[in-house]
């Protein structure tokens, strides 16, 4: 029993009902945001250190016993996913400080950003799986504002695709959950994961594993269940789809890693044979999707499709060396990610434009900013030492490692394209001349730090790409807990044990 | 809308409704009631208000923002939530305390604090909804 | 009943989707709030459904009088209920919007041209020199 476990929930929900009573202050706003989110990141140091050192905790909200109430449980993958979040959100927060506009301030980004937060947080603490669609539903509703907040043509379009596709896919979750009540009647994920190797129907556990795998894989946008993200995500302002970009697409990464190394483990040979072909698909697809566009947050958006690939990948395997690297592979794509579309709100604000043809010679005149996305970009695709090659070669070491070799291949073959479009974006938007219309005066004038104030966006980037470094240059430390926590993962009984007490 | 009944029969009704509503807001718990419905009648005697005066009169009677009552009902659900944590008992647990009043018996507890905030969450919720949906031309 | 119901939100579930893959973006939520009912109703028919007493504990007991109905289901139905009602509030809206933005509800014309991004966003940065001027 540890209290301190509800505080990744109880911290943004807070912080976003102080926001909401201070709304008419955009400056009160802001402190009040950066503040929430430093104390988040205190509260998760602190339970990290708990989960560390002594093992998975667990609460038990309002004192109803396991399996009966709602159970709150921390292992080393909900600790990771907390902390890469907590950082994240704080990283945000101070980039909106400049990046979002006085009218989304007035109409509760932050309120929004907090229960956003909330959403993400409680999905990687709770043990109850119908408290996890509960979460998913905030995380949701408050991504829907978030999307549509400003009311701009492409926004509304853009949103209108990501809300129709969402809702349905929760609600698929929603009738998966439904049959697992139905054939076990229990919620409690523990509980389930004792009796659903009882269940005598176990073509019926196999559907319910694959309306889980569609539901989730919509929200993680995997192969062919994609189409929504590259359509909705570059319409936002650029905080926004950092958010969502780095966390959202990630909480159903989680889901899936979750469910499929606890739940689902009866029938590995059918659904973790689906696992790995979709994603081989999504990898593929998602990189030639970005070879083909020309729209900065476009690119990135089709990368985070191939990205999510890897992370299935690990998953398939279903080894502790392949869980790792999906484990790794999640954190250093939060990261390289979220970092890339904050480099691109940058560009747009020099140069007044996210289309590629339309930039050129950022490297001339922003040197600092060009290496910071030199940084981000080949963590992404891979490169010795940064976080992204340490993700990549653990992921081909468990493939070889099980003789894997085709997908093994794909992937590096996929690190290769991902180089591609990162070169492609180098080539035009930093190396290329500037073009000769339609750049706005400011640019080459206005300062990365001093006047305009724009050191306020440059800081938080700076901040991160240190983060990757760091990450590539002692991976050792965090690969190890990494492992451990696949270790976790792949022996359920210290979980059902941590929740239910010693069977 | 301009009805002479409608208006009438509001300016009866009103007080009423929001009775009722704090009758089954106060009933629950151990019977059928609570703060969500007791909220959402709350919510349609105000939006009987709306609908025969306009959503400025609304705003004028009820004197509070929506929005704000949102936020006081967060805070409450917050309050009760951290009060068992005082005596290390996890977030959310059931505290009671049982007052005699002569012959009856008053109960207060952290479930009621919970409900208030409910109670304050679904008024301001529908009833920032209603204002908005009417405001926009 | 236990045959009757789950035929019946399968039949609700259909149309639903058959809602969902029409033109116009009403009738697409419309297909969602009916598929979301039938849900509803699946979750409650896989609860079981028995003819037993309430789960209410009358006043001097500790447990209510045998056999009582599983309350669960309802409980998770409410909830998913009040969460369908805010999300299909919001849904609504966003198609109202979008209808008064682009004009039309017919899905095709309304989410094609959507290539032009950057110029929102460019009016955004504009305000925002302005506010730290």
């Amino acid at each position: 029993m540890n209290g301190l476990l509800v505080l990744p929930i109880a911290i943004p929900l807070v912080v976003a009902t102080l926001a909401l009573l201070f709304r008419r202050s955009s400056v009160m706003q802001r402190w009040i945001g950066v503040a929430g989110m430093l104390v988040l990141l205190v509260s998760v140091a602190i339970l990290f250190r708990d989960v560390y050192v002594d093992g998975i905790q667990v609460l038990q909200l309002g004192n109803w016993q396991a399996p009966f109430g709602i159970t709150l449980v921390a292992d080393l993958l909900s600790m990771l996913m907390l902390a890469i979040s907590a950082i994240m959100g704080l990283i945000i927060a101070v980039y909106s400080i400049y990046d979002i506009d006085k009218e989304r301030e007035r109409y509760g980004y932050y309120p929004l950003l907090h229960i956003l937060l909330m959403g993400v947080n409680g999905s990687f603490l709770t043990g109850d799986i119908f408290n996890m669609y509960v979460w998913f539903e905030v995380m949701l509703i408050a991504s829907f504002i978030l999307l549509a907040l400003g009311n701009s043509k492409n926004q509304l379009q853009g949103a209108l695709k990501y809300v129709i596709i969402n809702l349905f896919s929760s609600l698929l979750f929603l009738f998966g959950v439904a049959m697992l009540y139905g054939m076990t009647g229990t919620l409690n994920m523990a509980d389930l994961a004792m009796r659903l190797p009882e269940v005598e129907n176990t073509g019926l556990v196999t559907t319910v594993a694959m309306i889980f795998m569609v539901s989730f894989g919509v929200k993680a946008a995997i192969f062919p269940l994609f189409f929504w993200l590259p359509a909705s995500y570059h319409t936002p302002p650029v905080a926004i789809s950092a958010v969502f970009g780095g966390l959202l697409t990630k909480v159903g990464v989680y889901a899936l890693i979750r469910v499929f190394t606890l739940l689902f483990t009866q029938d590995i040979g059918y659904t973790h044979t689906i696992l790995l072909w979709v994603a081989g698909f999504t990898m593929v697809t998602g990189v030639l999707g970005a070879a083909s566009h020309f729209e900065f947050r476009k690119i990135l958006s089709f990368h985070i499709v191939s990205q999510i690939g890897y992370m299935i990948m690990g998953l398939a395997f279903n080894t502790a060396l392949g869980l790792m690297g999906a484990i790794f592979y999640v954190l250093h794509n939060i990261l390289a990610k979220s970092n890339l579309f904050l480099i691109s709100g940058i560009a747009q604000r020099l140069t007044g434009t996210f289309e590629l043809k339309q930039m050129g010679g950022l490297y001339k005149h922003y040197p600092i900013l060009a290496t910071l996305f030199l940084i981000s970009a080949f963590a992404l695709a891979g490169f010795p030492p940064l976080s992204g090659f340490w993700a990549k070669l653990s992921l081909v070491k468990a493939g070889l490692s099980i003789e894997a070799y085709v997908i093994t291949a794909v992937a590096i073959l996929v690190g290769l394209l991902t180089l591609f479009s990162m070169t492609k974006i180098w080539m035009t938007a930093f190396w290329a001349a500037v073009p000769e219309i339609g750049v706005p005066d400011h640019f080459g004038k206005m300062p990365l730090f001093g006047a305009g104030n724009l050191y306020i966006m440059v800081v938080p980037v700076m901040v991160v790409a240190g983060l990757i470094i760091l990450v590539g240059f002692y991976a050792q430390p965090l690969l190890e807990v990494c492992l451990d926590a696949a270790e976790q993962l792949l022996n359920p009984s210290v979980y059902i044990e941590a929740v239910l007490g010693p069977q | 809308m301009n009805s002479l009944i409608l208006h009438t029969a509001t300016r009866l009704m009103i007080g009423i409704i929001v009775l009722f509503s704090l009758f089954l807001f106060f009933r629950g718990h151990d019977e059928p009631g609570g703060g969500f419905i007791g909220g959402l009648v709350g919510a349609g005697a105000f939006t009987l208000y709306a609908i025969a005066f306009g959503s400025e009169a609304t705003r004028a009677i009820l004197r509070i923002d929506p929005i704000t009552l949102i936020a006081l009902g967060l805070v409450s659900l917050v309050i009760s939530g951290i009060i068992p944590m005082f005596t290390f008992e996890p977030f959310l647990t059931g505290k009671w305390l049982f007052l005699e009043l002569g012959e009856s018996e008053f109960k207060l507890s952290t479930p009621l604090i919970f409900d208030i905030g409910v109670y304050l969450c679904v008024l301001g919720f529908i009833l920032a909804v209603i204002f908005s949906l009417e405001e926009v031309k | 009943m236990e045959t009757i119901l789950p035929i019946l939100a399968g039949a609700i579930f259909a149309s639903g989707v058959y809602l969902l893959l029409r033109q116009s973006v009403i009738l697409t939520i419309i297909g969602i709030i009916l598929i979301s009912n039938a849900v509803n109703l699946a979750l409650f028919s896989l609860g079981r459904i028995t003819t037993e007493n309430p789960p209410l504990i009358a006043s001097g007991s500790v447990i209510p009088e045998l056999p009582f109905a599983n309350p669960l289901p309802q409980a998770l139905i409410l909830t998913a209920i009040v969460i369908g009602f805010g999300l299909l509030a919001f849904a609504l809206a966003l198609a109202y919007r979008s209808y008064k933005e682009l004009g039309t509800v017919d899905q095709d014309t309304m989410l094609k041209d959507a290539e032009d991004t950057s110029s929102a966003i460019v009016t955004d940065s504009e305000n925002n020199e302005k506010r730290n001027a």
